[in-house]
C-alpha cells in the first residue's frame, strides 16, 4: 500500500519558489531522512506534507486521501509534527505538554479518559520521558525537551511522524538516543520523516533518503545510492570522499586533505 | 492533582464571598452580617434595604464582575500575545473608550450618553486595530500590538487637545479616566454583567486551545486547532468584556495585568484552572480595593485605579522577588 504519495508539489513564499515539482512515493513504514543545504526547501516540504502549508500546485496523498481535503482534526490523528526546538515561557509540566497531543481526540468540554492517559503514558515510556512527567518543560535540557515533544506527537497516535531537525541542537548521546527511538517507531507501524543535517548519522539510521537542492529532489533512494561523492558535490557544494563504514556497512563521508580541506 | 485543583478554586471562592460580605458591611453606616443576610433573603428593615439594595449591592456587583472580566481577559491576552506586559487595554481599547467618554463629557451628554459613547468608541478602536493588522486571512499579533500603541497615542493626543480646549470639563475627564464605581446603579448592571458573564464563559471554553497555542501556534495547527478562528474569538469576546466594563467603571488599570500574573504564580499556567481562578481572584481584588476607595478618606472618594495600583504593585514586586529567590536556590 502506498502510504505517502507526493505529486508534482509546488510551493512559493510570495515570489520565491520554494518547491519546484516534488514527486515521490513511500510504500512502507520506514525512516526517511530529508537532506539538503540550508534553504533547499526541506522544512517547506515537511510543512506541505503535514498540510500546514497549502501548495500552489500538486497534491499530497496519505493512504489515498489528499491531506488538504481532510478535516484538521482527522489530519491531526494521522500526522504528528515535531517542530524545531523552541522555548516558551509558560510553566507546563511534561505530562501536560504530552497530553496536549490528545487534543484532536477530545471534544471541547470532554475530560481526558483512561484511554488518553494510557496513550500519554505509552508515548512517554517509549521516549524515556515518563520520569520527567512532573518537571516543567522549560527547565528541561534540550535533549529531554526534544523527547517530550516527540512524545506529544506520539500521543496523537499518528501513522506519519514529521520532525524538523530533531537532533540539530543535541549532543552525541541524545542524537543517538533520539534517532534510535525514531527507528523503533518504524517497527510499530509509523512512517517517520526527519529533516537532518548529519549526513553520516542519516546514512546509518535512515532507510530512505530524499536529497534536496533548490526546491527539487536531486536524488532519492537508500543511503547506498544517495550518499555519493558526486551527490554531495551537487547538493552541498563540498568535495568529500565517500567510503564504506566498516562496522555498519553504510556510506561514510569524509572531508580529507586531498580535497583541499584543512 | 485533581484534589489540588478543587482546593485552589474553593479557597478563592471563600475569599470572594468574604470580600463581598466585608464590602457590604463597611461604609458610612456599619452593617452587621445578620442584616446583610436578612436583606438578601428579602427581610430586614427598610433603612438597611435602602442602603444595601440601592447603594452598596450594585456597586459591589459591578466591581466584582469588572474585576472578573478584566482578569480573565488579561489572562487570555497575555497567553495569546505571549507577552507578559499584555493586559485588556494593550490593544488601545482604553484610549478608545476614553476618547468616546471625553466627547460625551464635552458635549454634556449625561451619564448614559457617556457610557454609550465609551462603549461604542472602544469597539470602533479595536476594530480599527484589527483591520490594520489583517494580512489576507491572517492576523499578525505583532502588528496588532504596534497598531494598538499607534492608535492609543493618536487618541490620547486628541483627548489632551479636547481637555486643553475645554478647561471646565477637564477634571471630569481626568476623574473618569482614573476609573471608579461611585456612579453605578442597577441600570449599568443590566447591560454590563450579562456581557461580562457570558464573555468569560465563552473565553473559558477556549482555555484548552489557548494552552496549546501558548506552546506555539504552528504546533496548535498541527493538533487540529483552527488558530486563526480561536484568535479572532478571543479578541472579539475579550474586547466586548473590556469595552463594557470600561464604559461603566472607567479605565481601571492594573487589575487585568497583575491578577493574571499573581494567579499564574500560584496555580501555574494551565488555563483550565488559571482562568476561573484568576477570574474569582480578580473579582475579590476589585471588590476589596473599591471598598478601600470609598472608605479610607471619607467623605472624599479615591479613584479605585489609584488603589489597585498602590496595592497591586508592591504585592507583585514581593511575588517577583520571592520567585527569583526560589529560582536561585
Amino acid at each position: 500500500m502506498v502510504l505517502v504519495n507526493v505529486e508534482d508539489l509546488h510551493f512559493s513564499y510570495g515570489m520565491i519558489q520554494a518547491l519546484k515539482g516534488i514527486n515521490f512515493k513511500i510504500d512502507d513504514y520506514k525512516m526517511v531522512g530529508i537532506l539538503g543545504s540550508n534553504g533547499s526547501g526541506k522544512t517547506t516540504l515537511l510543512k506541505n506534507i503535514s498540510g500546514y502549508l497549502k501548495p500552489s500546485k500538486g497534491n499530497v496523498f496519505i493512504m489515498g486521501k489528499s491531506v488538504y481535503k481532510m478535516r484538521a482534526k482527522d489530519r491531526a490523528m494521522l500526522i504528528g509534527y515535531v517542530p524545531q526546538d523552541m522555548y516558551f515561557d509558560f510553566e507546563f509540566t511534561s505530562y501536560d505538554v504530552v497530553m496536549m497531543g490528545r487534543t484532536p481526540y477530545l471534544r471541547r468540554f470532554q475530560r481526558e479518559t483512561e484511554k488518553d492517559v494510557n496513550s500519554v503514558k505509552e508515548a512517554m515510556t517509549l521516549t524515556n520521558t515518563w520520569d520527567l512527567k512532573d518537571r516543567c518543560v522549560n527547565e528541561l535540557s534540550g535533549g529531554q525537551r526534544q523527547r517530550v515533544y516527540i512524545a506529544r506527537a506520539l500521543a496523537q497516535e499518528p501513522k506519519i511522524l514529521l520532525l524538523d531537525e530533531p537532533i540539530s541542537h543535541l549532543d552525541a548521546k541524545y542524537q543517538i538516543e533520539v534517532l534510535s527511538i525514531l527507528k523503533q517507531l518504524t517497527a510499530k507501524g509509523i512512517l517517520v520523516f526527519a529533516v537532518l543535517h548529519d549526513i553520516n548519522l542519516s546514512s546509518q539510521f535512515c532507510d530512505f533518503i530524499l536529497l534536496m537542492k533548490d526546491g527539487e529532489i536531486i536524488s532519492m533512494g537508500p543511503p547506498n545510492e544517495v550518499i555519493t561523492a558526486e551527490n554531495m558535490k551537487i547538493a552541498f557544494s563540498v568535495d568529500a570522499d565517500v567510503i564504506r563504514n566498516p562496522i555498519t556497512d553504510t556510506p561514510l563521508i569524509v572531508f580529507s586533505k586531498s580535497k583541499g580541506m584543512i | 492533582m485533581k484534589v489540588k485543583k478543587g482546593f485552589y478554586l474553593l479557597i478563592s471562592i471563600v475569599i470572594l464571598i468574604a470580600s463581598l460580605m466585608f464590602s457590604a458591611s463597611v461604609g458610612a453606616v456599619k452593617m452587621p452580617l445578620k442584616s446583610i443576610v436578612d436583606v438578601i433573603f428579602g427581610n430586614g428593615n427598610s433603612t438597611d434595604k435602602m442602603i444595601l439594595l440601592n447603594l452598596r449591592f450594585p456597586r459591589i456587583i459591578e466591581a466584582a464582575f469588572t474585576g472578573m472580566g478584566l482578569s480573565v481577559t488579561g489572562t487570555f491576552f497575555q497567553g495569546l500575545l505571549r507577552n507578559p506586559m499584555a493586559d485588556p487595554y494593550v490593544l488601545g481599547i482604553s484610549s478608545g473608550a476614553a476618547f468616546g467618554a471625553s466627547i460625551a463629557i464635552v458635549l454634556g451628554l449625561g451619564l448614559f450618553g457617556l457610557q454609550f459613547f465609551a462603549f461604542a468608541s472602544a469597539l470602533v478602536t479595536i476594530y480599527l486595530v484589527y483591520i490594520l493588522s489583517k494580512k489576507g486571512p491572517n492576523v499578525s499579533m505583532q502588528t496588532m500590538l504596534l497598531a494598538g500603541i499607534a492608535i492609543s497615542a493618536f487618541m490620547s493626543s486628541i483627548i489632551s487637545l479636547m481637555m486643553l480646549l475645554n478647561h471646565n470639563e477637564m477634571s471630569q475627564i481626568v476623574f473618569w479616566t482614573m476609573g471608579g464605581f461611585s456612579l453605578i446603579s442597577w441600570s449599568q448592571i443590566f447591560y454590563t454583567v450579562p456581557i461580562i458573564f457570558i464573555g468569560c464563559i465563552t473565553l473559558y471554553m477556549f482555555s484548552r486551545d489557548l494552552n496549546v497555542m501558548m506552546t506555539g501556534e504552528e504546533i496548535a495547527e498541527h493538533l487540529g486547532i483552527d488558530t486563526e478562528r480561536v484568535k479572532k474569538i478571543i479578541l472579539i469576546v475579550g474586547s466586548l468584556i473590556t469595552a463594557s466594563s470600561v464604559s461603566a467603571g472607567g479605565i481601571i488599570g492594573f487589575v487585568g495585568l497583575i491578577v493574571p500574573h499573581i494567579s499564574r504564580l500560584i496555580v501555574g499556567s494551565d488555563n483550565r484552572l488559571l482562568v476561573p481562578f484568576s477570574g474569582i481572584v480578580g473579582a475579590a481584588f476589585l471588590v476589596l480595593t473599591d471598598t478601600l476607595a470609598r472608605t479610607v478618606m471619607v467623605p472624599v472618594e479615591i479613584p479605585v485605579g489609584i488603589i489597585t495600583a498602590a496595592c497591586g504593585g508592591p504585592f507583585f514586586i514581593y511575588l517577583l522577588v520571592k520567585n527569583k529567590n526560589k529560582e536561585v536556590k
